[in-house]
Formats: C-alpha cells, sequence, structure tokens
C-alpha cells in the first residue's frame, strides 16, 4: 500500500517536471487568443482545407506537405519568414496572405476576423493526447 | 477474511467498469449505425425505393437471427443448469433418442425452414427492385481509377463524381468501366451494381426525398478504391431543369486579367491534355478524346473534388492541384510543381469555372 502511494507520488512529481520545462528554458508557451475559441478553430480548419497543404495535429486528414508544417506554432518565431509571431499578426496572414506577402503561395480563402481568430486559437493551444490520437 | 472481501471487492470493481465501458462502446457504436451521417450514410436510413425494400430484408433478417440466438442461449442456460446425470446410465436412458431428435429438429427441418422463408422474402424482393422498363432520363456511369465519370448523352452534359437527379423520377443508369472492375453503391437509394470492363450494367436509383446522398466505389479496385467517392444530389425537377440548363453552357472567355492569366496558365501546364474545359480553344488537343480526368467545364458548381475526397474550396483546391499524390498517391493526377504566382492565377480561373 505504502509501496503504491510512494509510486504514485513518483509519477506526479516526474510530470510537474515536465510541465515546469518550458517555463523554465524561457521558450514560448501555448496561449489563449481573446475570443478565439479552440473547438470552433478545429472545425474551421477542416471547413477552409488548411490540411491539404499543412501537416496539423489533431485534424483527421491533416498531413500534407505543400506548405510548412503548422505543429507547436506557438513556439515559431516568424509567419511566412516575414511577420514577428503574434496572433494579431497570424490572423492577419490568415485573412489575406496574398495582401501580407504577394507572390507567395498561400491563396486567400476568405477568412473573416472571427474565423481567423479561432484558427489562431487553435494553432497556439496546447495539444492534448486526444489530439494525437486524432491526426 | 475482510481484507479479502476487501480484495475480492476491489478486483472485481475494474471488471465491472470494463464490462461496463465496453457495453457503452457497442451501444454507441451501433446508434449513429442506424441514423447515418452525410459523411457516413447508413442503408437503413433509406431515402429511395430500392434501399427501402433491401433494409426491409435486413431487418427481418436481424429479426430471425435474434430470436434464433435467444433461443440458443436459452438452451445453453437450461443445459448449464441442469442436474448432473448420474455416470451411471440406466438401460433406458441409453436407448432413448431425444439427443437424435434435437438433431433433426434443431439441425435440419428448423434451418430448412428457416431458409424457405428468406428465399421466399428475397425473391420478393429481388421482384420488387427489378429495374422498370422505361424511364424518363438516362445516365452514363463511368468507374476509373479513381474517379466517376457522368455523361448526360441526351442532354449533352459531362461531369464527374456529381449525379444530379430530380426527386420522385426513376432515373436508369448505364454502369460501365474504364479500366477495372468497380461497384456503384448509394446506400441510401439502391444496392450495389458492379462495373465491368466490356460490359454495360443497368441500375434504376429513384430518391424520394431532396438531398445529398453519399455514394462509394463498394468493389476493391486498386490503390484509391477508398478515396472514389461521389454525391448524388437529388432536387426539385425545376431545380434540375436549372442544373441542366447551366450544365450545358460552354465555359465563359474570362475578361479580368488575373483569370486570363490563369486560363494560359491552365494551357501551358498540360492540364487540356487530360481535362475537358468546354469553350477554351486549345488547338493541341483533340477535345472529344481527351477523357484521362474529370471534365472541368463547370467545376465551381460542384461539391467535392477529387472523388468526393475533399470538399471543393479554394484551399482544397490549391492542395489537390500542387499536392495530389499526397492525397491521392498512385492517381492519375500529377503534383503539378507551379511558381506561386502561377498558381494563385489558374486558382482564379478555376474558380471562374461556374
Amino acid at each position: 500500500m505504502k509501496l503504491r502511494v510512494l509510486w504514485i507520488a513518483l509519477i506526479g512529481f516526474g510530470f510537474s517536471l515536465t510541465a515546469c520545462a518550458a517555463g523554465v528554458n524561457g521558450g514560448p508557451e501555448a496561449q489563449t487568443v481573446p475570443q478565439g475559441n479552440v473547438e470552433q478553430g478545429r472545425t474551421l480548419i477542416v471547413h477552409y482545407g488548411c490540411g491539404s497543404c499543412h501537416t496539423i495535429p489533431g485534424i483527421m486528414g491533416a498531413d500534407a506537405k505543400v506548405g510548412p508544417p503548422l505543429d507547436d506554432f506557438y513556439e515559431r518565431t516568424y509567419i511566412a519568414g516575414l511577420l514577428p509571431n503574434t496572433w494579431q499578426n497570424l490572423s492577419k496572414w490568415i485573412q489575406d496572405p496574398q495582401g501580407v506577402l504577394p507572390h507567395n503561395a498561400m491563396p486567400d480563402l476568405g477568412v473573416s476576423e472571427a474565423d481567423a481568430r479561432d484558427i489562431v486559437a487553435y494553432l497556439y493551444h496546447q495539444p492534448g493526447l486526444f489530439d494525437f490520437l486524432r491526426r | 477474511m475482510r481484507i479479502l472481501l476487501m480484495r475480492k471487492h476491489a478486483r472485481s470493481n475494474p471488471r465491472n467498469f470494463m464490462m461496463g465501458l465496453l457495453l457503452l462502446c457497442l451501444i454507441s457504436a451501433c446508434a449513429p449505425a442506424a441514423a447515418g451521417t452525410p459523411e457516413n450514410p447508413s442503408a437503413l436510413d433509406t431515402h429511395g425505393p430500392g434501399a427501402a425494400q433491401i433494409s426491409g430484408l435486413w431487418w427481418l433478417m436481424l429479426g430471425i437471427g435474434v430470436v434464433i440466438f435467444a433461443a440458443v442461449v436459452v438452451l445453453l442456460v437450461m443445459a448449464l443448469l441442469r442436474k448432473r446425470r448420474s455416470t451411471v446410465y440406466t438401460p433406458a436412458e441409453r436407448d432413448s433418442d431425444t439427443g437424435r431428435s434435437w438433431v433433426i429438429w434443431g439441425g435440419i427441418i428448423m434451418p430448412l425452414g428457416v431458409l424457405a422463408i428468406l428465399f421466399v422474402f428475397t425473391l420478393h424482393t429481388l421482384a420488387a427492385i427489378t429495374d422498370p422498363v422505361d424511364t424518363p432520363l438516362s445516365v452514363q456511369v463511368v468507374g476509373r481509377q479513381w474517379w466517376w465519370e457522368v455523361n448526360y448523352q441526351q442532354q449533352g452534359i459531362a461531369t464527374a463524381n456529381e449525379l444530379h437527379i430530380p426527386v420522385g423520377v426513376p432515373v436508369q443508369l448505364s454502369l460501365e468501366s474504364g479500366d477495372v472492375n468497380h461497384s456503384f453503391w448509394v446506400p441510401q437509394l439502391h444496392g450495389k451494381m458492379d462495373l465491368i470492363p466490356g460490359r454495360t450494367n443497368t441500375l434504376t436509383i429513384k430518391a424520394d426525398d431532396p438531398g445529398v446522398y453519399r455514394g462509394e466505389c463498394a468493389e476493391f479496385c486498386g490503390l484509391q478504391h477508398a478515396h472514389m467517392g461521389f454525391v448524388v444530389v437529388a432536387e426539385s425537377q425545376a431545380d434540375f431543369d436549372q442544373w441542366v440548363v447551366g450544365q450545358q453552357k460552354p465555359a465563359t472567355a474570362p475578361t479580368d486579367d488575373a483569370v486570363q492569366r490563369g486560363e494560359q496558365v491552365f494551357l501551358s501546364a498540360g492540364c487540356s491534355f487530360c481535362h475537358t474545359v468546354r469553350g477554351l480553344d486549345d488547338s493541341s488537343v483533340d477535345v472529344g478524346k481527351v477523357d484521362l480526368g474529370p471534365d472541368l467545364t463547370h467545376l465551381e458548381s460542384r461539391l467535392m473534388i477529387a472523388g468526393a475526397t475533399l470538399t471543393n474550396n479554394v484551399g482544397n483546391l490549391a492542395g489537390w492541384v500542387v499536392g495530389a499524390q499526397h492525397i491521392k498517391p498512385g492517381s492519375l493526377m500529377p503534383n503539378i510543381n507551379l511558381p506561386a504566382d502561377d498558381l494563385q492565377a489558374l486558382l482564379a480561373y478555376l474558380e471562374s469555372l461556374h
């Protein structure tokens, strides 16, 4: 009985260590976007067909290699090799890629501001186990 | 003793939990199976007379199966609960033929009866779903690896992966194959019918309600068999007539600069060697002989692309044009390596094909 408690405590301690790691090394972490809905974002990513060009964890069938993979997007430094990675810039990019960077390959998908926010919320969220099972 | 009891309790708990979970999974798996969704249509959620007849037969067979299963379980339980006989048989017991009569009744007479009943009902269903002789509309459907060529020959329409039919009107389909065996199946409308090279099979479908019904190839036909889908759009006669008129028109010559540039990309990238756009003048191609890929004259009017694998929007279209081999490896559509500017122009052109 005591041994079991010890094990659980040990595992719990291990988890807390890994959870701290991101904070300790100063790397960017997952973040929430004001008025952005993660689940709605997941639906919209399927709706706009993002997965035909990008690999996105947690989206069924989104494993294409036309454009860059979008996993752990919050860790990226630049968007399209051009804009600093903030949610405002990412939202702008998704809404108007041809306006932000003319002559690039990503087409204008006609994404509204509200939809872009939800998509950004999804790309910035910390994927859970469920997201990896759903690939 | 107490510890022992507790342990026993603790051990039985997770087992109950697992059983409960299993039961829950089974129930939740069965519940949507009967209802179906547009992506996963159910043959039991019927919207046409053919499918209704077939699902009736299915329910009958399920009913008979359940009754027999229940009877077998009851007999099994009775046998398990029965007091064990003494190992010494009396002469009377040894000579009795109770065992033999069980085999004769349960193993021969009852199965024969069940099969006879099912045979009669199956014949009845077969007669009910036989194709009517005269249909006002007939459509040629050619199965190809891995998409469906759809020709309304009387109307002069060619399209792909999308059949439009008026509600309540029987439509005769002439099913042919351009390469290997395929099978045409719209679970909510009718049963399956094979498409066999060198032979024309017919199937008459009718939709009772307006809606979009998903169909699949139901005969393994190669690498991308699972991505060989299509949709049947059942609509009112007025909507159907309007659709026919729209589809009969050739593509309009582009006026917009970007679209005009896209048309040039379409020609220079070699798209027209496999895809027809009626109204597009391409002297290098014999238009009547292009059938490697779907007719794109009215691409934008379609709900899906790539054999109903992707919804038809600019994002999917872009991914399909430049990365088809990743989405459907082995299909005839190559990855088209285009400069980004040309891709944008081509997308503008494809989007203009209403």
